[in-house]
């Protein structure tokens, strides 16, 4: 699961200036790459000069991550409407949207998250999980402060539930961040941890932006966001994981302050847009484990985005408001399996449970493993051009040619 | 920055332990106001005293606000809360020399629709003339830059009275949670204040019905943007629950001198009454029902509609007082107004 691993103090330091990366970028999975602390001395090695502040960003210069949003509307009196989610926030002058990370400033809105990294690390595109884009190869991960849901089972908390002046934060505009993933040798950049919808103008950019240089743009989110907006973005990237949190509105309503139907929608958005797809389903003990619950999931997906979308049933850990209940059995997340590969289902996994068969892509027809993982390492793959090895079936996916 | 304090000011910890046991020996707690050990129950009816004092001549005929009123207007509403006859007595009904304490003030809006440079100065004179020093006296709100466009001159350091924002010192290292609320607070109130006077603002609310003292606490926290869906039930409540807190807040005065009535909480001249007001409690659910009270009333004379109908009732009001929460009462029958 993309949990961040970068510590989110109270403190920022914004760059005056912008550094060659390459010597500090550290090339290894699951060590963070850009630390604030490599990323200083870093810059002590190549003489660049930076602005350290040890306080908080609102002491420095906000502006230079403040942008004009995207995607609202402007309302009588001052009040703006924002329409990139579907809370439809309407916000009052010098007030915040739900995100925390957009402000309406005397009738105008502004992101404040643009180019305002509060992590960045190099990591394998299986930690997403991405199981069928470009196994193998590395994502340069980013994500700013700001979610558009409150999960009381957040594993970023740190960095999703504050705002952007909460959390140390590094200048990495659109350019600079194409140029990091290139020299890191990353086949993509991945917008994830927090939220990336509430970063959304930032992302769309440095999608454009890296695209020229070969580099492949994914986005790990809740997939609470609006149409058009959702479209806009379909164009530019080329893959989104969704995390479906549960399948009744119940639960998001109580568990995630959301709502599932915008989310089904956004997800059968993606699908007509052409990006590839991956879902994963985090099941949390007695809150969305019923079978019937994951029965109709499974034929949703079925029914709606076919059998070749993956389903990836994650493991829980207690975590940020859910403290009281136990890791998921993994008894729950192998029943989670069955009951959807029963349904038809092609392509179902079993996440956050290092070495279990679960976590290996089979062949739909000759059942045989044509993609094999332990943890976020991959230990073997069986595909000639997408196909599978040993009976020529294609295998959905985005595959190293 | 843990451990980080203001230069002067010692910061300790107040553990909810020893706040309990504090509390507990006075057995002073009124009506679920967080109690001190020298706070009587508000009123000897056994009812949540609400004092709306008012001064028709609390502006010159510039408009401009008199120091002077307004710090006899203050101080002549905490003498009418305490019934005491001298305003150091009833000052020391809140707070004792030694203390630490922090000003809640609201200054989201700005200059206008803040909490008025007149009234933190009238009660930062009238806490001196109590025995408190002025620099255990610190006014906080989220900000820095929200307490300069107020008109206040922030001062981290030196002798005279503190004004830093919430930026400065940052937020605590546990997540508090109660209800459907989990936050980190501020360390100004966590590690620095002994006690907080809740300075509030009286104004519509946009989104939840009306924003006084109860909701002016979530400026102590740091994801209050999280906490306004439903109109703000439960959240608003279950904020004020969070223990540091409700175990700190001993007082609100609410300024009042020109409530926003419609299209708040920001600056809206618009829709902003002349009042000359100050409603103080330590009850703030009793405080919140009776200044929701004056606000319908200006928005019905308006011909506007109740909240109500605008889908934007302030239920958390009643959420506080009710057994899970027991911030104070909002039954009309248990407020005693006083109006002076
Ligand atoms: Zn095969």
């Amino acid at each position: 699961m993309d949990r961040q691993l970068a510590s989110s103090n109270p403190a920022t330091q914004v760059p005056v200036d912008q550094a060659p990366l390459t010597e500090c970028a550290y090339r290894g999975f699951d060590t963070p790459c850009w630390e604030r602390r490599e990323f200083l001395k870093c810059a002590a090695a190549t003489g660049t000069y930076w602005l350290v502040n040890p306080l908080w960003a609102a002491r420095t210069n906000d502006a230079v991550f403040t942008r004009e949003a995207r995607h609202y509307e402007k309302l009588p009196h001052k009040q703006v409407k924002c329409v990139l989610c579907p809370r439809e926030c309407v916000v009052d002058d010098r007030e915040r949207g739900y995100c925390g990370v957009r402000e309406n400033r005397s009738g105008t809105y502004y992101t404040l998250v643009y180019s305002r990294a509060c992590s960045a690390h190099v990591d394998p595109i299986e930690k997403k999980p991405f199981f069928h884009f470009l196994p193998g190869t590395a994502a340069f991960s980013v994500a700013t402060a700001g979610c558009n849901v409150n999960c009381k089972m957040c594993q970023n908390w740190e960095i999703s539930q504050v705002r952007p002046e909460q959390v140390q934060a590094m200048y990495l505009p659109p350019d600079k961040l194409a140029q990091l993933a290139k020299q890191t040798g990353c086949a993509s950049i991945a917008y994830t941890y927090s939220e990336p919808v509430v970063f959304y103008e930032w992302m769309y950019d440095c999608a454009r932006a890296s695209r020229p240089l070969g580099i492949k743009n994914v986005v790990v989110t809740g997939g609470y966001i609006k149409e058009k907006p959702l479209r806009e973005l379909c164009k530019v990237v080329d893959a989104i994981k969704v995390d479906l949190k549960g399948f009744s509105e119940r639960y998001y309503q109580e568990v995630v302050n959301g709502q599932l139907k915008p989310v089904l929608d956004a997800l059968l958005v993606m699908k007509s847009e052409g990006v590839w797809l991956e879902i994963v389903y985090l099941v949390v003990p007695t809150l969305n484990d019923k079978e019937g619950e994951l029965r109709q999931l499974a034929r949703w997906v079925k029914s709606q985005l076919g059998p070749d979308v993956p389903l990836h049933f994650t493991r829980f850990y207690p975590q940020y408001l859910l403290k009281n209940l136990p890791p998921t059995p993994i008894a729950t997340l192998e029943r989670a399996k069955q009951i959807a590969d029963a349904e038809g289902l092609h392509y179902v996994y079993i996440g956050n449970v290092p070495g279990h068969p679960g976590e290996n892509t089979y062949c739909p027809r000759c059942k045989r493993p044509v993609v094999e993982r332990i943890g976020y390492q991959i230990r073997g793959v069986h595909l000639n051009r997408g196909k599978c090895k040993h009976c020529q079936q294609p295998i959905p996916g985005v595959w190293k040619s | 920055m843990k451990g980080a304090g203001l230069d002067g000011v010692s910061v300790h910890h107040v553990t909810r332990r020893t706040f309990c046991r504090w509390v507990g020996a006075a057995s002073a707690i009124s009506l679920g106001c967080s109690g001190a050990p020298e706070t009587p129950p508000s009123s000897t009816t056994g009812r949540s005293k609400v004092v709306i004092a008012q001064d028709p001549k609390l502006r010159d005929t510039r408009g401009k606000l008199s120091p002077q009123r307004v710090a006899a207007l203050l101080n002549r509403a905490l003498q009418a809360l305490f019934d005491r006859d001298h305003p150091a007595e009833a000052w020391h009904q809140v707070v004792r020399p030694g203390q630490v304490v922090g000003l809640k003030v609201n200054c989201l809006a700005g200059k206008g629709a803040s909490t008025s440079v007149e009234l933190v100065e009238a009660v930062c004179e009238s806490l001196q003339q109590a025995g408190i020093r002025p620099d255990k006296i610190v006014v906080w709100d989220r900000l820095n830059a929200d307490l300069e466009s107020a008109g206040f001159r922030i001062r981290e350091r030196g002798p005279g009275v503190r004004f830093i924002g919430n930026d400065v010192l940052g937020y605590s290292d546990e997540l508090y949670a109660h209800g459907k609320a989990g936050s980190l607070v501020c360390r100004t109130l966590t590690e620095v204040c002994d006690v907080v006077i809740n300075l509030p603002v009286l104004k519509d609310h946009s989104i939840t019905g009306v924003t006084i003292a109860l909701k002016n606490l979530f400026g102590a926290i740091h994801n209050p943007n999280k906490y306004h869906l439903n109109a703000g039930d439960p959240y608003v409540a279950d904020v004020f629950m969070l223990p540091p807190i409700r175990s700190k807040v001993r007082l609100s005065i609410c300024d009042a001198f020109t409530p926003v009535y419609q299209g708040g909480p920001s600056y809206m001249p618009q829709w902003m009454w002349p009042f000359n007001s100050l409603l103080v409690s330590l009850d703030p659910v009793a405080l919140d029902y009776i200044g929701w009270q004056l606000i319908e009333q200006k928005r019905a004379e308006a011909g506007m509609k109740p909240l109500r109908e605008l889908k934007r009732e302030p239920r958390y009001i009643f959420t506080a007082a009710d057994a899970q929460h027991r911030l104070g009462v909002c039954d009309p029958q248990r407020i005693q107004v006083i109006r002076i």
